[in-house]
């Protein structure tokens, strides 16, 4: 029988269950995901840095793991970013024997090397129907020792999570873009350079404006966009100019705020497969990717600004743009990973602005 | 985008296409899918017609839709009703392949066009792009979605030229197949000769396929609007390997095994294909997915509702079939909102937080000679869906719902046990599953076990778990924490009891005392992300708490019990009657509290009720939802058999029964008890022994004299119930009669023939009938009541009778104190009644009488139920029509099984029509059944004399009237005997060069073939066998009943195709 262990979250409640990951007390903010498929993708997704996931599908670890291979770019094929970026995990039903031609480790192997608790046989749903409730809250994993509840969104999440040199890829394409990473993850790479654009990914701070570059593209990444403030500022700047601007989730939020507009931070947030956005002022609705805890204020866009993409659920911005300029962002996820693949036409569209 | 302006063209009135009768490939999803359609039509004001003669259908009431014609879904009768009510629009993917076969067949000869019909929804053209295999690989390729290699082939010799190209094993596909008919693997030259004569001798063009078995298959659910919105509601994926018609498959929703890029490719395939053939509304794909890699093959699109879209609308709470029919009215799929949470959008994709399980059912025991191998074809009858938090748990619950004995993966008393385990590892059979635990136990390795059955290891794993478990549990005490751990993966207090060899009470209070109980979960398509408003619910032991508020008892709450999985003898008639009593006691001002775990149904629609339970309906299950809920009662007499079985524990253990007393119902199901109180009432019955050895079962048939029927108690359909002839019959029935029912005495009595069936069906309160209405029997006794043709008000009986049959049924009624609705059968020679069978709950024939008479038996029922005294007089007798009700046969799916009629029923459907006379209805109905009037050629093989003589007069008929009649020899030499020019054929074994019976049939010179067996002469069985089998398999018309080959002649010479009268239900008043 495995160990036991409990989750606490801050008001108190206490959900007990097994270990099958590393067993070490750790804190963080409690949030949930509705994703059925693409675990590994979500865990080492760096938007999650610092998070204690709960994933609402009770049956986790199925197809396993995959292995640590690389594509042409050295990036890992299987994987958003380097590592398990979430810091702990809840779920109901483990799968101790994975079935799948790719799996090469089980989860339960994966998250002890990453040092990341695990706890299952939790009910899941009722847990997330308290986060709906309450907003997501702070909590912690216990084994034994106790520990002071910590809230990650206090750190600079983004300093953790972005390269700390620049990085090339695919040099000497035509069109060369400044990949700012704020926690990119390695899709979006991947469908840049697939369109066969130069990249230069740079880290959050970095100071591009006297680079020569065809177009900038601002990726996801954790916690309130308004702690970057010197992106934001970068980005200000960049759109004094006339070359395409692109925004992925984070990204969405720095450009919003580089313009001029406000965000807030979600009640329980969107981190699930399955977001209808529509296309303002069309019956084109999407089906989206999504994991964000903050959002855009549409209500606060300036003039020259408007709302490109609406949730169909709750009618939360999605999407902005500007009214004449090359500049725009969404919400959602386009490069997917976990998820569907509706909208990667917009890395087309990003592709042929800057090629113009 | 020609649907874009559809609002503004005005649709006033639509028709929507039935699916007819329920059949192998074609059941009760098609009454769900059809249902929700007429319920979107209305919420926009438009008239609707329904053309559908399957009247036990919910769609089929009153109120469902504007006008209801009980007429057979062909081109024929279809366009004399566009003639008659002049429709806008017509909806054809609500009627499974039926309608849309109908659909294609009217649109090809112009008949829409001819009278300004448009066809809603998906056009047509692409209709026929998905059912014609090379258009639709053909439109495939132009978008790079692989599809397996094939060759279509329009004859025997290109299809074995294609085969060797191809190279063997090939699979042999039919176009238009109906659940697959006619397909299959063909492993050498000799097989594929064989299946593609077959073949041709009904469809003019097959398919030889690359051979993708042992591959995964995976099926999405896609929706798109006109604006070309699309969406994929639920993948699933097949427990069983490619090769096993999904229809016969074990599956699993979501997919389990998928990594998010198999997911979201196949998702993103699947959405390029129906934007490419321009689908709007819904469409299910079904891929093979390389188990080795992410290579992949579109096997089949169905451009309509099906089997699988009923599946996943009931797994992920998303109303396909509703959202379908008000895109097809050009909404957009925006626009509509999710009708659980009543706030999100319905474009979404649907976030599950739990696993479903569905497993098909079988009813291969029922049949001789039938194959039990599963494959390309279906075979299967229904089909039961479960829910849980793990696989185990569900699957588990999965097993026991199907109610053949099982109580889940283990702990089944060793019923199944196979003497080669490989072989059926290699070779399923609908047992398959049972093979793989046999395996796991005899230590065999998951891998070798995958290897032979192309079952993912993962769900090999699985149940590997559970055996586990069993032995865990075998050698440790009951603590809470075991047992716990036990109920978390799906172990019944059954499994448990037999386990520790103690009582199911026994577990029960040990789980009381520990305190563990199940916990309820509301499904809400999106994971707990936002609240539900509607109250679809399942059992969890994988839980922390409720979903649900059960401070409160809920008193004003009465629970129905459902009728569970269809199978044959029970199927939508007990979920009308299940609806029926629902709506009843909505109008009474009680709440509703459903629990059935059928996917096919409408009693599972979470709107019907206040509280569905999607659950078991074992008294375990039914206990747990009893003590949450505290409602005022259960009502258990609308379900039918299954929760009939579960009246007597209910009851010991204190639950509210409503209706008639489970005492009562004890009384009549009990063989031995209900025979004692018919001799104490002085009611005449078939006289009969309850037996306990073969010795004293022979001395009773040596007294009676043969032949003898046998059946156990409490059962539904005959299962296990014989007529044996013989000593030796005798001593092989009786073995399987208490294989079925070992719990329950077995009963022999004397088989009456030459004997007329009539039953009653009536509505009592405490005692007193309310109202009753009285069925004749075409056939005579000795067929089952659910395999016979009925007539309703009788036609052909004694007043005499009728008046003896009504005493004897006021007197039980009378005696049991019946509250509520109750069945009788009686057989009659001359005025002479003996009463064969009583059931104390609505029977099969409740929808029948209730639609013929215009009376809601159920509604007045549920009244009696609740004790609000239903008053009235009610006409059921002299009625200005006449109902016929005809059994649907579904041999043409089970390869081999000899097509006869006998005491076990065999049909797995049913259809009924109204005329203003006998013939006319007769005939309606069985049009609605398939049969094809005969043309010129006749085969007639008439089984002893006595057969011989009572069929002259007809046969007679038949040959003045100028058809062309063809004889074996015996009949031959009667008829000729008796002046009747015939042509004598050979019999199949009698001649090698000439022509004999069977290549006249492969040639088409027969068109319709009458062979009535001799009951007491099976010595000739085989060669009937032949004649019988290859009729079904060359799709040629048989009757092999001598009292409905007289009516069916009688009603053929006298009236005409023309002169059927075209009449809505709602114009006989």
């Amino acid at each position: 029988m495995d160990r036991k262990a409990k989750l606490v979250l801050e008001d108190g409640t206490e959900f007990e269950g097994f270990s099958f990951g590393h067993e070490n007390s750790i804190s963080g903010e409690v949030v949930f995901n509705t994703g059925m498929v693409g675990y590994p993708q979500s865990f080492t997704d760096p938007s999650y840095r610092g998070q204690i996931l709960v994933l609402t599908y009770p049956l986790i670890g199925n197809y396993g793991v995959p292995g640590a291979e690389k594509d042409d770019y050295a990036l890992l094929s299987h994987f958003e970013s380097d590592r398990i970026q979430i810091s702990g995990l809840i779920i109901d039903d483990y799968c101790e024997k994975p079935s799948h031609w790719g799996c090469k480790k089980t989860l339960s192997e994966w998250l002890k090397e990453n040092r990341v608790p695990a706890l299952r046989g939790m009910d899941t749903r009722a847990l997330t129907k308290k986060l709906r409730h309450n907003g997501v809250m702070l909590g912690k994993i216990i084994f034994e020792k106790d520990i002071p509840f910590e809230d990650q969104n206090k750190r600079n999440l983004v300093a953790e999570v972005t390269i700390k040199e620049p990085l090339e890829y695919n040099e000497g394409a035509k069109s060369k873009i400044i990949l700012v990473d704020t926690g990119a993850k390695n899709n979006i790479v991947r469908e840049l350079v697939k369109r066969n654009l130069y990249v230069k990914r740079v880290p959050f701070e970095y100071d591009f404006s006297e680079e020569c570059y065809d177009g900038i593209f601002i990726s996801n990444g954790p916690g309130n966009p308004k702690t970057c403030k010197v992106t934001i500022e970068n980005i200000k700047k960049a759109l004094s100019q006339d070359k395409p601007v692109f925004g992925i989730c984070l990204g969405n939020q720095i450009l919003a705020l580089a313009a001029g507009a406000n965000t807030y931070k979600l009640k329980f947030g969107h981190r699930s497969q399955n977001q209808p956005c529509v296309l303002e002022g069309t019956r084109r609705c999407f089906i989206t990717s999504q994991n964000h805890g903050f959002a855009v204020d549409a209500k606060s866009l300036p003039n020259d600004w408007e709302e490109w993409f609406v949730n169909a659920n709750d009618g939360t911005n999605e999407g902005i743009r500007h009214r004449k300029k090359p500049f725009m962002s969404v919400q959602f996820h386009p490069e997917a990973t976990p998820g569907p693949v509706d909208t990667n036409f917009l890395f087309d569209k990003f592709a042929e602005l800057v090629k113009k | 985008m020609k649907n874009k302006n559809l609002r503004q063209h005005k649709i006033r009135k639509v028709i929507v296409l039935g699916s007819g009768a329920l059949k192998i490939g074609e059941a009760g999803e098609f009454d769900y899918s059809g249902s929700q359609a007429l319920k979107a039509l209305r919420e926009e004001g438009i008239k609707t017609v329904l053309i559908n003669p399957n009247i036990a259908t919910i769609q089929t009431s009153e109120g469902m839709a504007d006008r209801i014609y009980f007429l057979p879904v062909t081109p024929f009768f279809v366009e004399k009703v566009i003639a008659r009510e002049k429709p806008d629009g017509i909806l054809l993917s609500f009627g499974g392949q039926t309608a849309l076969n109908c659909g294609v067949e009217l649109f090809n000869s112009g008949t829409f066009k001819k009278y300004g019909v448009k066809v809603l929804g998906t056009p047509v053209e692409t209709i026929i792009n998905t059912e014609d295999r090379a258009l639709f690989v053909h439109e495939l390729n132009k978008i790079d979605a692989k599809t397996p290699k094939s060759e279509a082939v329009n004859n025997v010799e290109d299809a074995l030229k294609a085969a060797a190209m191809i190279g063997y094993p090939v699979m042999v596909r039919v176009a238009y197949a109906l659940g697959g008919r006619g397909s299959g693997v063909a492993r050498t030259k000799d097989q594929l000769f064989e299946m593609a004569t077959k073949a041709f001798t009904y469809i003019k063009q097959i398919l030889i396929e690359e051979c993708l078995a042992g591959w995964k298959e995976v099926e999405y659910e896609v929706v798109r609007d006109c604006h070309d919105n699309c969406i994929t509601v639920c993948n699933m994926e097949n427990f069983d390997p490619l090769g096993i018609h999904t229809g016969e498959s074990i599956v699993v929703a979501p997919s389990q095994t998928l990594t998010d890029s198999e997911y979201h490719k196949l998702r993103e395939i699947s959405i390029r294909v129906i934007r490419h053939l321009g689908i709007i509304g819904e469409c299910n794909i079904q891929f093979a997915l390389d188990p080795t890699s992410e290579d992949y093959r579109i096997i089949e699109v169905n451009a309509r509702l099906s089997r699988s879209s009923a599946l996943a609308s009931k797994a992920t709470g998303y109303p396909l079939a509703f959202v379908a029919a008000k895109l097809s009215l050009g909404h957009s799929i925006m626009e509509l909102k999710n009708s659980i949470t009543k706030i999100t959008s319905t474009c979404f994709e649907p976030a599950l937080d739990y696993i479903v399980v569905k497993i098909p059912r079988w009813d291969l025991e029922k049949f001789t000679k039938v194959s039990k191998q599963i494959g390309s074809e279906m075979k299967s009858v229904g089909e039961v869906m479960a829910i849980g938090r793990n696989f185990e748990e569900t699957f588990q619950k999965a097993i026991r719902m199907l109610g053949q004995g099982m109580n889940g993966v283990v702990a089944n008393n060793g019923r199944i046990r196979f003497d080669d385990v490989e072989h059926e590892l290699k070779n399923p059979t609908d047992k398959r599953a049972f093979a793989v635990i046999q395996a796991i136990k005899q230590g065999i390795s998951v891998d070798r076990i995958y290897e032979l059955s192309r079952i993912d290891k993962w769900f090999i794993y699985k149940m590997q778990n559970i055996v586990e478990m069993e032995k865990k549990l075998k050698s440790n005490p009951k603590t809470r924490e075991l047992l716990l751990e036990a109920k978390k993966i799906g172990f019944s207090d059954r499994q448990l009891s037999l386990i520790y060899n103690t009582s199911e009470n026994h577990i029960l209070d040990l789980r009381k005392k520990y305190n563990i109980h199940p916990f309820v979960k509301q499904i809400d398509t999106l994971a707990a992300e936002y609240p539900a408003k509607t109250n679809y619910l399942y059992l969890t032991y994988n839980a922390a708490e409720d979903d649900i508020d059960y401070s409160k008892a809920n008193k004003n709450a009465v629970v129905v019990l459902g009728g569970g999985a269809y199978r044959i003898g029970s199927s939508v008639e007990f979920d009308w009657c299940c609806v029926n009593s629902v709506f009843a006691l909505r109008k009474l001002g009680y709440g509703t509290i459903m629990i059935n775990y059928n996917p096919e149904t409408v009693s599972t629609d979470y709107d019907i009720c206040d509280k569905l339970y999607f659950d078991e309906l074992s008294f375990e299950t039914v206990n747990e939802i009893y003590l949450k809920e505290q409602p005022y009662g259960m009502i258990l007499s609308t379900g039918g058999q299954i929760p009939n079985n579960i009246a007597m524990k209910c009851h010991e253990s204190g639950l509210n029964v409503l209706g008639t007393s489970p005492l009562s119902i004890d009384n009549a199901e009990d063989r031995h008890k209900f025979s004692k109180l018919l001799d104490e009432l002085g009611i005449d019955q078939p006289e009969w022994k309850e037996l306990t050895t073969v010795e004293e079962a022979k001395r009773f048939a040596d007294k009676a004299g043969y032949p003898v029927l046998i059946r156990p108690s409490y059962v539904l359909s005959g299962a296990a119930m014989s007529v044996a002839f013989n000593h030796e019959d005798l001593a092989q029935f009786l073995k399987k009669a208490t294989d079925v029912s070992s719990e329950h005495p077995v009963v022999i009595s004397k088989f009456i023939t030459n004997a007329k069936e009539i039953e009653i069906d009536a509505v009592a309160d405490n005692g007193k009938i309310i109202i009753y209405a009285i069925s004749e029997h075409i056939e005579n006794a000795g067929v089952h009541s659910g395999d016979a043709t009925m007539v309703f008000p009788p036609q052909l009986t004694y007043i005499e009778t009728i008046r003896r049959i009504k005493k004897i049924a006021k007197d039980v009624a009378s005696r049991l104190k019946i509250t509520g609705p109750f069945n009788m059968q009686f057989i009659a020679k001359e005025n002479h009644i003996k009463v064969i069978e009583l059931n104390l709950r609505a029977s099969r024939s409740f929808p029948f009488v209730s639609k013929v008479s215009k009376i809601n038996f159920i509604d007045l029922a549920t009244k009696a139920i609740m004790g609000k005294k239903p008053r009235g007089t009610f006409n059921t007798l002299d009625l200005d029509w006449v109902g016929v009700k005809a059994p649907q046969f579904s041999f043409s799916r089970l390869r081999g099984a000899d097509p006869v009629l006998s005491v076990e029923m065999a049909s797995t459907g049913e259809v009924a029509t109204i005329g203003t006379t006998l013939n006319e209805a007769f005939l309606k109905s069985i049009l609605s059944v398939g049969m094809e009037l005969p043309k010129k050629d006749v085969l007639v093989s008439l089984g002893g004399d006595e057969n011989k003589h009572k069929l002259l007069p007809t046969i007679k008929s038949l040959s003045s009237a100028g058809f062309n009649i063809f004889a074996t020899k015996h009949t031959s030499e009667f008829l000729t005997s008796k002046n009747i020019p015939n042509k004598m054929v050979y019999k199949a074994h009698n001649s090698q060069k000439q022509d004999n019976i069977i290549t006249l049939m492969q040639k088409k010179k027969l068109d319709f073939v009458i062979n009535i067996p001799d009951d007491f002469d099976r010595s000739v069985t085989e060669d009937n066998y032949l004649i019988r089998r290859n009729a079904v398999d060359y799709s040629i018309p048989l009757l092999t009943n001598i009292q409905i080959t007289k009516v069916f002649v009688d009603a053929l010479l006298e009236t005409k195709m023309d002169d059927l009268e075209i009449r809505a239900w709602n114009d006989y008043k």
